[in-house]
């Protein structure tokens, strides 16, 4: 019995050492990124410290206002927003339509939209360019969000025509009864019992449309319009050795998302699992 | 696209009485939003790439040159760049399917005996998978730096001097593809952790009960319960390891953008040159090309793990 127990015990202090060492390799470079940011431009290449003795904070603001990360960040903010909007507006409707209302060739249509999600067109960007660029798109705020909406659709309309499946219809019923619209069924009563899978969708695209770069790249060519990760880049090509400042603007990139990270955790981890589990 | 659906409802609905057929299209409107984008922004440019792909054009000139399939076969014959591209994202894949899985799975099992802190560990392996490809490249370059890197100082006051002292990781041909490979691991990790914990905690605490009852050790538990229930799970973390890994874009661009001399050069990259190049027609052939590849891969691995199943 003491045998047992005490390989129990070792076995237990394995599982500890394991798990800490790999929670530091996964914060480390983010520690070092906050470390890097706040060093002089002569202490970046000498100082190895891990915490700056006398952190350097005016860099943030060199690179919000002299690195122009003011203005990616508003584009960035822009683009989140809008995108987020249009996708939660556009695939609720149809979700609810797809879940609660009858027309013909209903599921034929479903599952056109749903096929999107699964077939993977690489290169994609090439015709939206095309397609952009006959539409006088090109270079655009609205053209990138669009494109950024059309992403999110065929995943919103799935995980919302799930939840509405398995909604009661007692609340919509009686509300037909007293004579509301189908909209207003929509917009007052089913859009609202929604908020649980709303608020996985909304953080879902948050990261998505925040975090996109290759679709921003082919799109714009204004510096005025780049969303962060394209600006992350233009700045990294012209001070190529500012590593200080690159590494604040990197931080201004990150926080908004480490922030939602840990406000809707658990939304996050859930919309991953249920989208990649369920395909 | 769009008028073809109405006609066919409006014909459709014919027969039925016109308040159904009022109601069947205020019903379709709810749909017709999303509709739309479809048809624009994902009809449109599939069939738009099949078309791009035997004309020659520079995305500019009015007209374009009808070629056949000169790009297809330029592509199968003559384009050892291409291939070898995909080579180097097929290194890639496999690293992550093999080390990044397996720990990724050793991880969830240790999370899910009911440790203490699994929520706190949880949340900090998943923070990498959250950040943006661009951000994660910025930083472990900086990582890498040859002579102001963290990573050299450390390994110089381990002692390693000589050839590798300053080693610039990203730039020398020995070693950029392999450290590429391994941030792509440390980004994706979290991402299979957190499907294999799904899968771990959807198997009921009863079977290990009785299985402990029938005096089955944790190794045969393992074996011979959660292994072949976590059997679809493995099929979708490898599909999506597979096609996330082969399509990897934003990492290589703000790392190396395919050097030293294409020896990280992956599909995307080569195919993004030869569109900023110009080569419409071309790119887009070759994005097809690369579309196929995958699809072929996923129906095998789909197949693998149906006959793992029935094992």
């Amino acid at each position: 019995m003491n045998i047992f127990t005490s390989k129990k015990i070792s076995i237990n202090i394995v599982s500890y050492i394991i798990l800490i060492c790999m929670a530091i390799t996964c914060l480390f470079p983010l520690f070092w990124m906050l470390s890097s940011s706040l060093k002089t431009q002569d202490q970046i290449f000498t100082d190895m410290s891990l915490v700056p003795k006398h952190p350097h904070w005016s860099n943030y603001l060199d690179a919000w206002i002299k690195g122009e990360f003011n203005s990616y960040f508003l584009n960035s903010l822009i683009y989140t927003v809008c995108s987020v909007v249009g996708i939660v507006l556009i695939s609720s409707l149809a979700a609810y339509g797809f879940a609660r209302l009858d027309f013909p060739m209903k599921n034929f249509f479903y599952l056109l939209l749903i096929v999107t999600l699964m077939i993977p067109i690489p290169g994609a960007f090439i015709p939206l360019y095309v397609l952009l660029n006959k539409l006088g798109l090109l270079n655009t705020r609205t053209g990138l969000t669009l494109c950024y909406i059309n992403g999110g659709l065929a995943f919103g309309i799935f995980i919302l025509r799930n939840f509405f499946d398995y909604l009661p219809k007692d609340i919509e019923d009686a509300a037909k009864i007293d004579g509301a619209s189908k909209f207003g069924i929509y917009w007052r009563i089913a859009l609202p019992m929604a908020r649980p899978a709303l608020a996985t969708l909304v953080i879902f695209n948050v990261l998505g449309v925040w975090n996109e770069f290759l679709l921003a790249l082919v799109v714009l060519q204004d510096k005025s319009k780049m969303p962060i990760q394209r600006g992350l880049m233009v700045f990294q090509g012209t001070h190529i050795t500012d590593y200080p400042l690159l590494m604040a603007g990197i931080t201004i990139a990150t926080i908004p998302v480490v922030i939602a990270y840990i406000i809707m955790q658990r939304h996050i981890i859930k919309g991953i699992t249920a989208g990649a589990l369920k395909q | 696209m769009v008028s073809y659906s109405l006609n066919f409802l409006i014909s459709f609905s014919a027969k039925l009485s016109m308040d159904t057929r009022k109601s069947h299209l205020e019903n379709f409107s709810f749909i017709l939003p999303a509709l739309i984008f479809f048809c624009v922004f994902s009809v449109y440019p599939i069939l738009k790439t099949f078309q791009l792909s035997v004309y020659t054009w520079d995305g500019i000139a009015p007209v374009m040159k009808f070629v056949g399939l000169a790009h297809y076969k330029h592509i199968f014959l003559n384009n050892p760049v291409f291939w070898k591209s995909m080579g180097n994202a097929g290194i890639i894949t496999l690293m992550a399917l093999t080390l990044q899985n397996a720990v990724a799975l050793l991880l969830a099992l240790i999370v899910n005996k009911n440790i203490r802190g699994k929520h706190i560990f949880r949340a900090i392996f998943f923070l990498p998978p959250i950040l943006s490809g661009i951000v994660v490249g910025l930083i472990w370059k900086w990582i890498y730096d040859g002579n102001y890197g963290i990573l050299n100082y450390w390994l110089s006051r381990l002692g390693i001097s000589g050839q590798y002292a300053n080693w610039a990781w990203l730039s020398e041909i020995k070693t950029a593809l392999i450290s590429v490979g391994i941030v792509h691991i440390w980004k994706g990790l979290g991402y299979a952790f957190i499907l294999f914990l799904a899968g771990l905690q959807s198997i009921p605490e009863d079977v290990y009960e009785a299985a402990r009852i029938d005096g089955a050790d944790e190794w045969a538990q393992f074996k011979h319960i959660t292994a072949p229930l976590l059997v679809p799970v493995f099929a979708i973390v490898s599909i999506l390891t597979i096609l996330g890994t082969m399509q990897i874009f934003d990492l290589i661009y703000s790392m190396t953008r395919g050097g030293p001399a294409g020896h990280t050069s992956v599909p995307i990259t080569e195919i993004y040159e030869y569109m900023s190049n110009g080569e419409f027609g071309y790119a887009t052939t070759m994005a097809i090309v690369f579309g196929l590849v995958l699809f072929i891969v996923s129906i095998a691995q789909i197949r693998i793990a149906k006959k793992m199943k029935q094992v």
